[in-house]
């Protein structure tokens, strides 16, 4: 019951964060959001799961089931469950909810019960979706993410902010039905020989090459049809290249913690969605397009990685960094070995941190100096050394600096796809990871000239106000996201082995579907 | 609880006591009104209303809950010489009709404040209901047609009930004229139908359809029913009277016709082709699925359409509503080829459900709006989280639930629909499962409009909101929890729809 008491438990605290006053809102939500961090953490130190969530013999963690729609041919119930995929990532939702609520305090001045609130109950909503085992129930969570997410970039975000929130809403929600529809698809092919919407059954059923025909249309194209709306759906979330539009415009006008949300946990539902639908369920028809789905993954680390080259916002530069590296996640993810699967998972976790931490240290230059291009000021480094330090730590991060989180992913993938047997031509592995491992090099130059323009050199700046040190509370929140990343670093094991346990039986599975 | 039926306790008629009691509080309002006939007691009369339609939910609610004409007890009770049924389809939808009627109750104390003929309204709307309340139950053309009138006679008078305003005039006259139009259609295609078989009741003319020689007049007759259903639940072609309608009447009035007497409609057309018009029997004649396949992708395309180029919240809503009952019509559109017709229809049912509640306070917070003197447009809409926060947050729910996220019942009703058309798998019925996502994606842009005004926009026009009127807040209230509940509660109500629908065939 575990699961269940997160997610009431969010969603409480967000109904009484709704109604307290506007001064005590960021305080009271930061000590609210402090219990989900210490039962999942709690949840961790318990964790004892084997095997895959959607695959067959396998044990999962705080897993409850109950009846809850029965109409038409299949069951609909509350099921959740946890396995060495979702733990991290939901660890990972709670404390960083946690640090985003602390990071508000200082930009946000209004409506600040409502927005703590919203944050609360997107909480609830992202616990859900890496939790639930049941279709309709996934799907619920999954939907009930983006209307405060709406909100929270409509309301508090930049002057841009009505436009972006829309575009948001519509990308999203237009990708979620593509993604609905491509589902259902399967489902109906799948016909008497499941009985309920439950993920675990589906993907099995589809392994074991139940799927009939639908409307006159053979197995075949009905997979290969489900697999490229299921693929749309959800590359638009990550996002990946050419889907990717959306982000940069809710990122840049969304205000800080909603960034480090958005950057650090919603990105990984697109690929947590990708693992377990594409990956797991349809790994067939994701093993014969390989190479397509690995173009798409290095065109996304590639061109990612220029547009952020050529960008001259500071907040600009870090979103569109984020393509890039979630193209790292999907080409660990379609090499379909031992590290790149688990190195894929990895690297969502360690992503998700090292984006916050970046979004976060961004956030802190901007509340001081009121402004992001980089053109604009100068030898920032003087006035706030402490920030500045935890910039450049957090940007070495990102360029996968050994004993940092990201270089253990990063190495993890590049291995794991380097040694992979997806592709038809033997030299497409080591073509596709040698591009991708180039994305680094742009990755280097484009925060090398970041910081260079921004912390180092002389002062300049602009402003007929003074430009300080952060206050603490702003500056706090950047340390334990960088404690995190260095831990991950210096110790993978702490998520990598329960990761790996359960995406191991994925490589297991068989080109041909058969188990 | 002991099962009506089986217990012998009480005669059979006592099935039809949700009916009764709406048509009994009716009279007594008229009693009131002739003892003290000048008005001053507008809480009596709304008290009296609300009391006589929220007793009407409850015994309905009981009978649902006790299993009263279900299968399980025994089967439906035929009344009257078969003239009404009573089974769970008739007294789902009655649960439909009376909770709504007991919202727009609650909500016309504050909105009628200061108005003559207080109890004139009251009485016009419990009829109107019980008008619907035998709809659901009618089990011959006759009877559907004296119900039919019933519901609708009242309503021509509520919609034209702000005699001083030139719109509501307006809308109940052009509200009238195409009544009676199509009441003369519908009552014409009875006639042909009678010529043809023969029979008036249900399963006589369903035992007749099958051999009748003169295909083609009881084709037309067909046809020509379905042109009076049409009217009824505002579909393409006979749905140009709803905008209007809709945006000149009182708006609790324009919640009520677009979500009660719409299902009304459904409710009728739903047991007709199914249960008189068999359509297997009549496939030769004419080929109704077909038909309302075309209805439902024009209805719910046009409807969509149209709301999203609407400036006036109030003529959005009304537009939504036709394309509300486009998804409705999938219910029927996709009998043929389906392994499970019940699933179908129940999915219908369940939407229509879903619907009363949410649409209903969705119009309710237009008449909360009204009430205060705010304009009708988006922009007007402006700021209003800040001024009215609960109201406001409700209404959020009510037009997400609508297009169909999951933060209401709204969500999973669509599913059910979208799940059940794409079960028939056949090529028309996944023509209509697209077009369902393609049109739940458009009105997502036009309801987010509202719900962008409202929060993210700020203020344009210098109004206050003073008065909290107490009456309306409460409906919203209530119906904005019924939906939100109707989320984690959806498996309470689907099964008895399934079982409901499941029961005709």
């Amino acid at each position: 019951m575990l699961v269940e008491l997160l997610i009431l438990f969010a969603l409480m605290a967000a109904g009484l964060v709704f109604v307290v006053p506007d001064e005590y809102a960021g305080k009271f939500a930061a000590v609210l959001s402090l219990v989900p961090v210490g039962i999942s953490l709690w949840m961790y130190s318990v964790f004892e799961a084997s095997g895959n969530a959607l695959l067959a013999d396998s044990e999962l963690a705080f897993e409850t089931m109950a009846s809850w729609i029965t109409l038409g041919p299949y069951a609909v119930n509350w099921h959740v469950g946890l396995d060495g995929v979702s733990m991290p990532l939901i660890v990972l939702t709670t404390i960083l909810t946690t640090l985003a609520i602390v990071s508000a305090w200082t930009p946000i001045d209004e409506r600040q019960s409502q927005f703590y609130g919203l944050i609360l109950f997107m909480q609830a909503a992202l616990i859900g979706v890496f939790a639930a085992l049941d279709f309709l129930l996934w799907f619920v969570f999954w939907e009930g993410v983006l209307v405060p997410m709406y909100f929270l970039i409509g309301v508090w975000g930049g002057p841009r902010r009505k436009y972006a929130a829309i575009k948001f809403f519509v990308y999203t929600n237009v990708a979620s039905l593509v993604m609905f529809a491509g589902f259902f698809a399967l489902v109906f092919g799948l016909g008497d020989s499941i009985t309920s919407l439950g993920l675990p059954e589906i993907a099995q059923a589809l392994n074991a090459g139940q799927l009939g025909s639908v409307a006159g249309f053979g197995p075949g194209i009905v997979k290969l049809a489900a697999f490229a709306a299921l693929f749309f759906g959800f590359a638009v979330k990550v996002p990946v290249v050419p889907f990717h539009t959306w982000l940069p415009d809710a990122h840049v006008e969304a205000p800080t913690p909603v960034s480090v949300l958005l950057a650090g946990v919603l990105l990984k539902m697109g690929t947590y969605a990708l693992l377990r639908f594409n990956f797991t369920m349809l790994a067939d028809v994701a093993r014969a397009n390989a190479e397509l789905i690995a173009i798409f993954a290095v065109v996304s680390v590639i061109y990612g990685a220029l547009l952020a080259l050529a960008q001259k916002d500071l907040k600009r530069i870090v979103a569109y960094s984020s393509i890039s590296s979630m193209g790292y996640v999907i080409l660990g993810l379609i090499a379909f070995t031992p590290h790149g699967l688990g190195g894929a998972t990895f690297q969502m976790v360690s992503h998700g941190l090292i984006s916050g931490l970046m979004f976060m240290a961004v956030g802190v230059i901007y509340n001081e100096t009121h402004t992001r291009m980089i053109g604009d000021m100068s030898g920032m480094a003087d006035r706030m050394p402490v920030t500045a330090g935890v910039f450049v730590a957090a940007a070495f991060g990102y360029m996968g600096l050994p004993l940092m989180s990201g270089f253990a992913a990063e190495v993890l993938v590049f291995m794991g796809s380097f040694q992979s047997q997806v592709y038809a031509s033997s030299w497409a592995a080591p073509l596709f990871t040698g591009i991708a491992m180039f994305g680094i090099v742009i990755v280097a130059g484009y925060l090398l000239r970041a910081m260079q323009m921004t912390l180092f050199g002389p002062f300049r700046l602009e402003t007929d106000y003074d430009v300080g040190r952060a206050p603490i509370q702003d500056v706090a929140p950047l340390f334990v996201l960088l404690a995190l990343v260095i831990a991950l670093g210096v110790a993978p094991d702490l998520f990598y082995t329960m990761i790996q346990d359960a995406v191991v039986d994925m490589t297991a599975l068989g080109l041909g579907g058969g188990a | 609880m002991i099962p009506l039926q089986t217990s012998n306790t009480l005669p059979d008629w006592a099935a039809l006591a949700p009916a009764l009691l709406l048509g009994l509080t009716a009279l007594a309002l008229f009693l009131v009104d002739s003892i003290d006939s000048d008005d001053r007691s507008p809480a009596l009369l709304a008290g009296l209303a609300t009391g006589g339609s929220v007793l009407a939910m409850a015994v309905t609610g009981w009978f649902l809950v006790a299993g009263t004409g279900m299968p399980r007890t025994g089967g439906e009770l035929s009344l009257f010489g078969g003239q009404l049924v009573v089974d769970g389809m008739s007294l789902f939808f009655t649960f439909v009709f009376t909770s709504v009627a007991a919202l727009v109750s609650v909500a016309s104390y504050d909105y009628l404040a200061d108005r003559p003929h207080q109890a004139e309204y009251y009485s016009l709307l419990l009829l109107a209901t019980t008008g619907m309340t035998v709809m659901a139950s009618a089990n011959s053309l006759a009877t559907a047609f004296v119900a039919l009138e019933l519901s609708s006679l009242p309503s021509y008078g509520l919609v034209a009930y702000l005699k001083d305003n030139r719109g509501s005039v307006e809308a109940g006259m052009k509200y009238f004229l195409i009544g009676a139009l199509s009441s003369a259609v519908l009552v014409y295609g009875i006639s042909l139908v009678y010529a043809a078989t023969g029979a008036l009741q249900f399963g006589g003319v369903a035992d007749a359809v099958g051999g009748v020689e003169n295909t083609g007049v009881l084709g037309i007759g067909i046809l020509m029913v379905m042109g009076g259903f049409a009217f009824k639940t505002a579909s393409v072609p006979f749905h140009f009277w709803a905008p209007e309608a809709y945006e000149g009447a009182p708006a609790p009035i324009s919640g009520f016709l677009s979500s009660a007497s719409k299902a009304a409609g459904f409710v009728l057309a739903f047991r007709v082709f199914v249960t008189a018009f068999p359509l297997e029997a009549v496939a030769a004649t004419i080929d109704w699925a077909l038909a309302f396949t075309v209805l439902a992708l024009v209805t719910m395309t046009l409807g969509n359409f149209a709301a999203a180029t609407q400036e006036n919240v109030k003529r959005m809503l009304a537009y939504s509503s036709i394309g509300h009952a486009g998804y409705a019509l999938i219910g029927l559109a996709v009998l043929t080829g389906t392994a499970d017709p019940g699933y179908a229809l129940g999915a219908s049912m369940l939407h229509l459900f879903v619907y009363g509640f949410m649409n209903t306070g969705a119009f309710l917070f237009v008449a909360l709006v009204e009430h205060w003197g705010v304009g009708r447009t988006f922009e007007d809409y402006n700021g209003l989280g800040e001024q009215a926060p609960i109201a406001s947050f409700a209404m959020t729910i009510f037009l997400f639930s609508l297009a169909g996220l999951p933060i209401g019942g709204g969500a999973l009703s669509k599913w059910a629909l979208l799940s059940a058309t794409a079960s028939a798998a056949t090529f028309s019925a996944w023509l209509l499962a697209g077009a369902l996502i393609v049109n739940s994606a458009l009105s997502l842009f036009y309801y987010s409009r509202v719900v962008k005004a409202m929060w993210i926009e700020d203020a344009t026009g210098d109004f206050e909101v003073t008065s909290h009127p107490a009456g309306l807040y409460a409906a919203i209230v209530v119906a904005a929890v019924a939906t939100f509940l109707l989320l984690p509660a959806f498996g309470l109500v689907s099964g008895t729809a399934y079982d409901a629908a499941s029961a005709l065939f």
